[in-house]
C-alpha cells in the first residue's frame, strides 16, 4: 500500500505505528473465535439445534449444557453457534452487495461530479432521510417476511453510507497530483478509477466495511427479534433474544447467552476495525 | 466517520452503543425499580378507599362475608373498537361491554343462558316464534325503566328492521317484533334455528338512542359508564338500581389499556392491576407471588389447519398421517405449560352439551408408524415438502410450529414456517386460500353451529377447502332440529365425520391464564370471552 498521499492542499504525514496494536490482536482474536464457531456451526454443532426434550427444560449453564437450555429444552449453545454463523452470514453478504454497489457509485459520483453524482447523491439524500430500521421494514413488507429479503433490504439501506464515504475519498483524490500525471498520460477512467485511486481508500474503505458489518449485524439481529428475519426453527441470535425475553427472571441464561453473544461479535469488529483504522494510519 | 475520534473515547462509545443495543434488544421487561415507586403510591391511595367503604359496608354484608366498595383495575390488551354494543365486533370490547349492557337473555358461567331483561321466553314448537316476558324493575342507567318500546327499537335496531342494515347478522332473519302487552315481546323469525336465542344476547338500549351510544352508553348492566379515553382505557361505576340484588361490589371499575407484553408484566409486577385475563406462560411463572394465577379452558380451537385441495394433503391418508404424527400432549406441555385441553374436532370442551371427546382417533401422542404406514399407502414414502403459514405476532402459534415441525420431521415430513403479517395472512391464507397448512385459532361462541358451519363444502368461510357430502346433509339436519339432544347428537356425528376425514389436525383447547390480585375475590370464569366484574369484591 501506498503510504504516503498527496492532496491537493495538505501534505499527510506517514505515520510509522511500531507499537504492538492490541485493538489489531484483540479485534482479530475475539473475532476469529466468533467466526470460527459460527463457521463450524454450519456443519456441526454438539447437539442438534432443533430436537426438542421436555425433561430438559431450562436446563441452566452446565458442563452437559455450556449455555443452558430453552423452553423447548434445546441446547442454547448449538443454537448460539448456528446463529453466530447465520448472522455472520447474512452481514457478510449483506456488506459485500452495498460496499460493491458502494464503490461502484461512489466511485462514478466521486470522480465523474455532474449530474450522475446529483441525481445519485439526492437519491442518497432522500434514502437517508427514513430512519433506516422503518425503511427495512417498508422493504420487508413489499417482498414478504425471510432471509433472502432481509438480505435484500439491509442491502439496499447500507448502500448510501458506502457511496458517501467512497464518494468523498474519490473526490479527494481525483485532483490529486499522481491521478492529473495519469490522466495526462492518457490513462483509460476505468483504470484511474479502479487502479489508481481504489488502492489508496482501502484503509477508510475498510473501516466503514467493518462498521458496516457491525450495524448489519445488530439489524439483522433487530430484524429477527421482531421476527421478519430468519425462521423459526432456524435459530437466530435475535429471535432467540425476543424468545428470551418472557424467561429473563426464571432463565436469565437464555436471553445472556445470545446477548453476550452479539456483544462480543460487534465488539471483536469494532476493536477489528479500529485496529486496521490505527494500522493504516491516516491521521487527518 | 469522518471524524477522528481518539482511540478511548472511541472504544467507550462503541461499548456504549454495543451495551445500549442489548438494552433496546434485550427490551424492558424488568423495569420494576421504577415503576414500583409510584405504583405502590397508588395503590395505598385504593387501599385506604377499599377499606373506608368496607367499614360502611361491613356491617350489613357480615353474614355472608361479602364486601362493598373499593374501585379496582382489569388489565385489557387493546382500545375498544365502538361504545355502540350493537356496533362493536373486537372480542375485547364486547368483553368490557358485557358490565355495561344487557340483551333479553344473558350467559352464565356455565355457558347456560339465564334471563337478563327478560325474565322468561318461550319458543313455539316450530322454532319460529320467540315470546319474551320482560323482567320487573329493571332500569337503565339514566333511571328510566326498562319498556316493551325499548326491546323493540334495540331489537329491529340489530336486525335491520329499522333502517335496513343489520348490525349483527345472525339477527336478519327476525321478519317482525311485536309488543303483545307492556311486559311482552313477540319476536318472529323467517328461518326455524333454535341457536338464534343465543343472538338474543344483543344490548337493550333506550328507544331511539341508536346515535348517542357511541359516545354516552346507556345499558342495564351492572356497571354505568363513566368516560373513555383513547389508548388509555375506560371507567365504570357501579350501577346502584341494578337488578340483580346485591350485585355489584366494586363501586369502580378502571379497564385500563396495557397491552399483552412488557408493559403489562410491568404493571402485574407493580401491581397496578388487579385483573389481567391474557397472561403467557411465561408471565404466569413470574408472577406467582403476587397474584393468583388461574387458568380456565377457552372457547378456543387450535389446530394446524390443513389446506384439503392442496397436494398431497388433499390425500385423506396424508392428512390423516399427519394427524397421526403429532404428540399433542407434547405441544401442549411445550407451549401451553400442560393447561389446555387435548381435542380432535372443531369443538372445544366447554361447549358440554355438543362437544364429544375423539382423542382416542388418533391418540393423543405421536404414533410415527401408522402415520409412515399411512404414507407409504399414499405413495409418499420418503415424505414430502409443507410450508406452514403463521402469523409472526402470535408467539403462541410460532412456538406451536416450532414443535409440530420437530415431529413432523420424524415421520420424513419437512415443514417450514412461513411467518407472515395479519394482513397478508387474511388475504393470502384465510380469504385466497393459497396455502399448505397454517396455525391459527378459531374462536367459538356459545352456539355449536358457529364452527362447525364452516366446514360446510359451499361455506364461504370454508378455506380449509374441506369437502363432504355427507357433513353438509348431516349439518343441515343439525340446524333443523328444535329438540336438544337430537340436536346435539347431529353435531357429535359432524365433529366424528370431520375427526375421522382428518379435515385438519386439531390440537387443543388453550387455556387462558388469569391473573387475579391477592386482594380481590368473587371473580367468576366465563366460557365466553367476557369480563364479569359484577361478582368482585375486595378482601382485604
Amino acid at each position: 500500500m501506498e503510504n504516503t498521499k498527496y492532496t491537493g492542499k495538505t501534505e499527510v504525514k506517514k505515520v510509522k505505528n511500531k507499537r504492538w496494536n492490541k485493538y489489531l490482536t484483540a479485534g482479530m482474536v475475539m473475532t476469529g473465535i466468533a467466526v470460527t464457531l459460527g463457521i463450524v456451526g454450519f456443519f456441526w454443532t454438539p447437539y442438534s439445534t432443533t430436537a426438542m426434550s421436555a425433561a430438559e427444560k431450562f436446563a441452566p449453564p452446565s458442563l452437559r449444557h455450556f449455555f443452558g437450555t430453552d423452553n423447548f429444552g434445546r441446547d442454547i449453545f448449538s443454537r448460539v453457534m448456528q446463529g453466530m454463523g447465520t448472522s455472520i452470514l447474512i452481514s457478510s453478504l449483506v456488506v459485500f452487495f452495498s460496499g460493491a454497489a458502494g464503490i461502484f457509485l461512489g466511485a462514478l459520483t466521486g470522480y465523474f461530479g455532474g449530474l450522475v453524482d446529483e441525481v445519485v447523491m439526492r437519491i442518497t439524500d432522500a434514502l437517508n432521510g427514513f430512519p433506516s430500521i422503518l425503511l427495512t421494514l417498508v422493504i420487508i413488507s413489499l417482498l414478504g417476511i425471510g432471509m433472502q429479503n432481509v438480505i435484500i433490504s439491509l442491502g439496499l439501506v447500507f448502500v448510501p453510507g458506502f457511496v458517501r464515504i467512497v464518494r468523498s475519498e474519490f473526490i479527494r483524490l481525483r485532483d490529486a497530483d499522481y491521478i492529473k500525471r495519469a490522466r495526462m498520460m492518457r490513462v483509460g477512467n476505468f483504470r484511474i478509477l479502479f487502479v489508481h485511486i481504489l488502492p489508496n481508500i482501502f484503509s477508510v474503505f475498510w473501516v466503514s466495511v467493518m462498521i458496516g458489518f457491525n450495524n448489519a449485524i445488530l439489524a439483522e439481529s433487530g430484524m429477527s427479534y421482531l421476527g421478519i428475519g430468519v425462521q423459526p426453527p432456524d435459530a437466530s441470535l435475535g429471535k432467540m433474544l425476543s424468545d428470551a425475553q418472557g424467561y429473563l427472571q426464571t432463565a436469565p441464561w437464555y436471553a445472556l447467552a445470545p446477548g453476550l453473544t452479539i456483544v462480543w461479535v460487534v465488539l471483536g469488529f469494532s476493536l477489528f476495525s479500529e485496529g486496521i483504522r490505527r494500522k493504516g494510519g491516516t491521521q487527518r | 466517520m469522518k471524524t477522528c475520534f481518539h482511540g478511548k473515547k472511541k472504544l467507550c462509545s462503541l461499548l456504549f452503543t454495543a451495551l445500549l443495543v442489548m438494552a433496546v434488544l434485550g427490551g424492558c421487561a424488568d423495569g420494576t425499580g421504577e415503576s414500583s415507586g409510584d405504583n405502590s403510591s397508588k395503590e395505598s391511595v385504593t387501599d385506604s378507599q377499599g377499606t373506608a367503604s368496607t367499614q360502611e359496608s361491613t356491617q350489613e354484608q357480615e353474614a355472608s362475608g361479602d364486601m362493598y366498595g373499593g374501585s379496582i383495575v382489569v388489565g385489557i390488551q387493546q382500545d375498544i373498537d365502538s361504545l355502540d354494543p350493537h356496533k362493536a365486533t373486537a372480542a375485547g370490547t364486547k368483553e368490557i361491554l358485557f358490565n355495561i349492557f344487557e340483551g333479553l337473555v344473558k350467559p352464565d358461567e356455565n355457558g347456560h343462558l339465564i334471563g337478563a331483561v327478560a325474565s322468561d321466553y318461550t319458543i313455539s314448537e316450530d322454532g319460529l316464534v320467540y315470546t319474551f316476558t320482560l323482567r320487573d324493575g329493571v332500569k337503565f342507567h339514566n333511571g328510566n325503566a326498562v319498556t316493551a318500546e325499548d326491546v323493540k327499537y334495540s331489537l329491529e335496531r340489530v336486525s335491520g328492521l329499522l333502517d335496513g342494515t343489520p348490525l349483527i347478522s345472525t339477527m336478519s332473519v327476525i321478519t317482525a317484533v311485536d309488543i303483545l302487552d307492556e311486559k311482552t315481546v313477540q319476536v318472529t323469525v323467517g328461518s326455524a334455528n333454535t341457536e338464534l336465542i343465543y343472538s338474543f344476547v344483543a344490548a337493550v338500549i333506550p328507544a331511539g338512542s341508536g346515535e348517542e351510544e357511541g359516545a354516552d352508553p346507556v345499558g342495564t348492566g351492572p356497571f354505568s359508564y363513566v368516560s373513555y379515553k383513547p389508548q388509555e382505557g375506560i371507567v365504570l361505576a357501579k350501577n346502584p338500581e341494578y337488578w340483580q340484588e346485591g350485585l355489584p361490589h366494586v363501586d369502580q371499575v378502571e379497564f385500563k389499556i396495557v397491552g399483552d407484553g412488557d408493559t403489562a408484566l410491568m404493571e402485574l409486577q407493580g401491581g397496578t392491576i388487579d385483573i389481567y385475563p391474557y397472561l403467557t406462560n411465561s408471565q404466569a411463572q413470574v408472577i406467582q407471588d403476587n397474584y393468583q394465577v388461574t387458568s380456565a379452558p377457552t372457547t378456543m380451537v387450535q389446530a394446524l389447519f390443513l389446506n384439503n385441495a392442496a397436494a398431497p394433503l388433499d390425500d385423506v391418508r396424508v392428512r390423516q398421517a399427519i394427524c397421526y404424527a403429532l404428540d399433542k400432549e407434547e405441544i401442549n406441555e411445550f407451549v401451553g405449560g400442560g393447561t389446555g385441553s387435548l381435542i380432535s374436532s372443531c369443538m372445544p370442551p366447554t361447549l358440554k352439551d355438543y362437544y364429544t371427546d375423539l382423542n382416542d382417533t388418533y391418540g393423543i401422542t405421536a404414533n410415527v408408524e401408522k402415520a409412515k404406514e399411512l404414507l407409504t399407502d399414499a405413495g409418499y414414502a420418503d415424505g414430502f415438502d409443507m410450508e406452514i403459514a403463521i402469523v409472526s405476532d402470535y408467539e403462541f402459534h410460532m412456538q406451536t410450529g416450532e414443535v409440530i415441525v420437530e415431529q413432523l420431521k420424524k415421520v420424513g415430513i419437512n415443514a417450514t414456517i412461513q411467518g407472515m403479517e395479519n394482513s397478508e395472512w387474511l388475504e393470502k391464507v384465510y380469504n385466497g386460500r393459497e396455502f399448505d397448512a397454517t396455525i391459527t385459532c378459531l374462536t367459538s361462541d356459545m352456539t355449536p353451529g358457529y364452527l362447525m358451519n364452516r366446514f360446510q363444502t359451499a361455506s364461504g368461510k370454508n378455506f380449509i377447502n374441506f369437502a363432504s357430502p355427507e357433513y353438509d346433509e348431516v349439518y343441515q339436519k343439525a340446524q333443523a332440529a328444535i329438540d336438544l339432544t337430537e340436536k346435539a347428537e347431529y353435531y357429535k356425528q359432524l365433529q366424528k365425520i370431520l375427526c375421522d376425514q382428518a379435515g385438519s389436525a386439531f390440537i387443543q383447547t388453550p387455556a387462558d391464564k388469569t391473573a387475579l390480585s391477592n386482594r380481590i375475590a368473587g371473580y367468576k370464569f366465563y366460557p365466553v370471552y367476557v369480563q364479569d366484574i359484577s361478582t368482585v369484591y375486595i378482601v382485604e
